[in-house]
C-alpha cells in the first residue's frame, strides 16, 4: 500500500478542554485507488489530510507513506518525504502570483534539485495531460478558476508522487467544472497508479471515486466501494 | 533563486522603488566618503607624508594637556636631549600659519604681509625644515631666504621657481614647486628652520613645533617622554593633533555611520513587509516540500540582488559625481571611497534583510491547507 493510517488519534487544545479531531482513525489506500472522505465541516477531514501529508504529527497511531513510517520524522525529513512522495492539491489553487503556469510546476523540480530542462519538458507534458497546453506562460490572474485548479493538480503530480492528497478540489467551482476535475483526478489516479485521498463535502461529485469513507466527529464510521 | 528572480520580475515596481532608495543612499554615502577623504587629505596630507616613524609633541603648555600642533613647543633643550637619545634620529619641524605676498607680475612685493594695489597674497602653512634634513618637499630643503611651494600653492598663486615673495616683511625666493601637500586646509610652503624661527621670534626659546623621529634602534620611548615631558605618537596618529581635524572628520564619519545604519534599517523594513506579504506563498512551498533553508537562501539571494544592483549603481553614480566635483571641492575617488561603502551597504543591508526574512522559519505549512487566497 502507498498510504496507511493506523489507529491515529489527534487532539487539539480548545480553551479549557481538548478537542479530538481524529479518534482512532485507520485507513489504507492502494496504488491506483481513488478514495474519498466525505463529511460535514469540522468533522476532521482536513485534519486527516494534514496527518497524511505529514504536516501534523498525531498524538498516537502510525502513518506510513510510501512504505515509510513518518510519525517519528523530523520536520526536514518530513519536508523531503512530501517533496519526493506526496502530491498535494489544495482547496484553493494557492498558486504564487509571480509564477507562470509552467513555473508553478517547474518550481517543484527546482525544490527537489532536478535538472531544469527535463523539468520543463515534464511540466509541459503534465499541463497537456490536464488539458492546459498553450497556457504555459500565463500567470494565475490570467487563468480561469478551473484552469487554476488544473494547474494545482498538475503541480501535485510534478515530482511523480506515490500519494496524492486532494483537499476540497471542487469547492470554488460550479457543478460542471467540479465534475470535470473529479473525473480528471480519477483518470490520473489510475494512469499513474496513485494512492489518492480526496476530502470533500460534496456528495454529488463521487462518480469517479473507488472508495468512500464517511467522517463525523473525528471518526471514520463507514466505508463503501463505489466503483469496481 | 527560482522564486526570487520571478518575484523580482513580477513585482518590478516595488523592487525598483527599493533599489532606488538603496541607490540614493549609496550615492549619498559614496559622496560623503569621497568628501570625507578629500577633506582629510586637505587637512592632513602634509602630516601623513612626513618622513618619520614617530612625532614628538611637547604639550606641557596646552590648557587641556592634549597633543596639538598649535600648542606644541619644542625648546632647544628638549631638541638636544632627543637628539642624544640612542636608537633615534630626531629632526625638528616648525609649523605655523602665514601669508605670502607677491606682486601680480611676479616681482617682489615691497610691502609686508598686507597686499596693496597690484599685489596679491595667499595663506600658507609654513613648514620650517632643517637644512639637509628629510622633512622638506621630496627631500628638497630650502636654504636661508628660499621657499619651496607645494603644487596647490604654486597653482593658486601662479608662482614659479625664481619668483620673489614676502612673508611678514621677509623676502624669499621660490626655489622649487611640487608635491600636493596641505595642512589644516591650507597649502604648504617649506622654508629653512632658521627663517621659520625668525618669523616666529615671539616664541622665545622655541626651536621647533614638533620633532620627527626615525627609529634606528629600539629605544624605550615612554621613558624618554616621561623624562623630557614630551608625548610621542605614531605618524598616523599625529593627524588627530591638527586643529579641528578630529571634530571635522568625526562629524563626517558619524554621518556616514548613520547612513549605513539607515540603509540596513530601510532594507530590513522593506523585506519585513515583503516577507509578511508572501507568507501564504511560503506556506504553500513548504507544504509542497521546500525546505526552510531553500526558502531562506532564495529570499536572501533576492535581497542581495536588489542591494547589489542599487548599491552598485549608486556607487558608480557617486564616484562619477565625485570625479566631476573633484575640481571644485576636495574629493577623493578611490576604492576606499566607492567600493568599500558599496560593500558595507550590501553587507549591512543583507544583515537587515536576513533579520527580516528569518520570519520564514516560523511560517507553518499547515496554513496552506484550506487557506483562503
Amino acid at each position: 500500500m502507498n498510504l496507511a493510517i493506523d489507529d491515529v488519534v489527534l487532539t487539539y487544545p480548545d480553551g479549557d478542554r481538548t478537542l479530538t479531531a481524529l479518534d482512532h482513525v485507520s485507513m489504507t489506500v492502494e496504488p491506483g485507488e481513488f478514495t474519498a472522505v466525505v463529511g460535514p465541516s469540522g468533522s476532521g477531514k482536513s485534519s486527516l489530510l494534514a496527518v497524511a501529508a505529514t504536516l501534523i504529527t498525531p498524538d498516537s497511531g502510525t502513518v506510513t507513506v510510501a512504505g515509510r513510517d513518518v510519525t517519528g520524522l523530523r520536520p526536514a525529513e518530513r519536508a523531503r518525504l512530501r517533496r519526493d512522495h506526496v502530491g498535494i492539491v489544495f482547496q484553493q489553487p494557492n498558486l504564487p502570483a509571480s509564477l507562470t503556469a509552467l513555473d508553478q510546476l517547474t518550481v517543484m523540480a527546482h525544490i527537489a534539485g532536478r535538472p531544469p530542462r527535463r523539468a520543463a519538458a515534464r511540466a509541459r507534458d503534465l499541463l497537456a495531460s490536464v488539458d492546459l497546453a498553450g497556457v504555459e506562460h500565463k500567470r494565475p490572474h490570467q487563468l480561469s478558476g478551473g484552469e487554476r485548479q488544473r494547474i494545482n493538480i498538475a503541480r501535485g503530480l510534478m515530482n511523480a508522487p506515490q500519494v496524492l492528497l486532494v483537499d476540497e478540489p471542487t469547492s470554488a467551482l460550479d457543478h460542471h467544472r467540479g465534475e470535470q476535475i473529479v473525473e480528471l483526478l480519477g483518470r490520473l489516479t489510475r494512469e499513474r497508479r496513485l494512492a489518492t485521498v480526496m476530502v470533500t463535502h460534496d456528495l454529488a461529485q463521487l462518480g469517479a471515486v473507488d472508495r468512500v469513507y464517511s467522517m463525523a466527529d473525528g471518526r471514520l464510521s463507514r466505508e463503501s466501494r463505489v466503483a469496481a | 533563486m527560482f522564486v526570487a528572480l520571478r518575484d523580482l520580475r513580477f513585482a518590478k515596481g516595488r523592487f525598483a522603488l527599493m533599489g532606488s532608495v538603496v541607490l540614493l543612499i549609496t550615492v549619498l554615502v559614496t559622496m560623503l566618503s569621497g568628501l570625507t577623504a578629500g577633506l582629510a587629505a586637505d587637512s592632513s596630507s602634509a602630516i601623513e607624508n612626513l618622513p618619520a616613524d614617530r612625532v614628538v609633541f611637547d604639550a606641557r603648555g596646552a590648557a587641556d594637556g592634549k597633543i596639538s600642533f598649535s600648542d606644541s613647543r619644542i625648546s632647544g633643550e628638549t631638541l638636544r636631549a632627543w637628539q642624544d637619545v640612542p636608537g633615534t634620529a630626531a629632526e625638528p619641524l616648525g609649523i605655523s600659519m602665514g601669508r605670502i605676498s607677491f606682486s601680480a607680475s611676479g616681482e617682489q612685493s615691497k610691502s609686508g604681509g598686507q597686499g596693496t594695489a597690484g599685489e596679491r597674497g595667499a595663506p600658507a602653512a609654513l613648514f620650517g625644515v632643517s637644512p639637509g634634513g628629510e622633512a622638506g618637499n621630496a627631500g628638497r630643503s630650502p636654504s636661508a631666504g628660499q621657499i619651496v611651494l607645494s603644487s596647490g600653492l604654486a597653482e593658486g598663486t601662479g608662482l614659479a621657481s625664481g619668483d620673489e615673495v614676502q612673508i611678514s616683511g621677509h623676502a624669499f625666493t621660490v626655489a622649487g614647486t611640487g608635491g600636493a601637500s596641505s595642512y589644516s586646509h591650507t597649502p604648504v610652503a617649506w622654508i629653512g628652520l632658521g627663517d621659520w624661527r625668525t618669523l616666529n621670534a615671539q616664541a622665545g626659546d622655541q626651536a621647533a613645533t614638533v620633532l620627527l623621529l626615525r627609529l634606528t634602534g629600539e629605544p624605550v620611548l615612554d621613558a624618554v617622554d616621561e623624562r623630557l615631558g614630551t608625548t610621542t605618537v605614531a605618524r598616523g596618529d599625529a593627524k588627530s593633533a591638527i586643529p579641528s581635524f578630529s571634530a571635522e572628520n568625526g562629524s563626517l564619519q558619524l554621518m556616514r555611520g548613520f547612513l549605513f545604519v539607515i540603509s540596513a534599517l530601510v532594507i530590513g523594513a522593506f523585506f519585513t513587509v515583503w516577507t509578511i506579504q508572501r507568507q501564504a506563498d511560503v506556506a504553500v512551498l513548504k507544504a509542497l516540500g521546500a525546505s526552510t533553508g531553500y526558502l531562506l537562501r532564495d529570499a536572501l539571494a533576492q535581497a542581495v540582488l536588489v542591494l547589489l544592483a542599487g548599491a552598485g549603481l549608486g556607487g558608480a553614480v557617486g564616484g562619477l559625481a565625485g570625479l566631476a566635483a573633484a575640481g571644485s571641492v576636495p574629493f577623493v575617488v578611490s576604492a576606499s571611497t566607492t567600493v568599500l561603502p558599496v560593500a558595507v551597504i550590501v553587507l549591512l543591508g543583507a544583515a537587515g534583510a536576513a533579520l527580516a526574512i528569518r520570519k520564514i522559519t516560523s511560517v507553518d505549512p499547515l496554513t496552506a491547507l484550506g487557506a483562503a487566497r
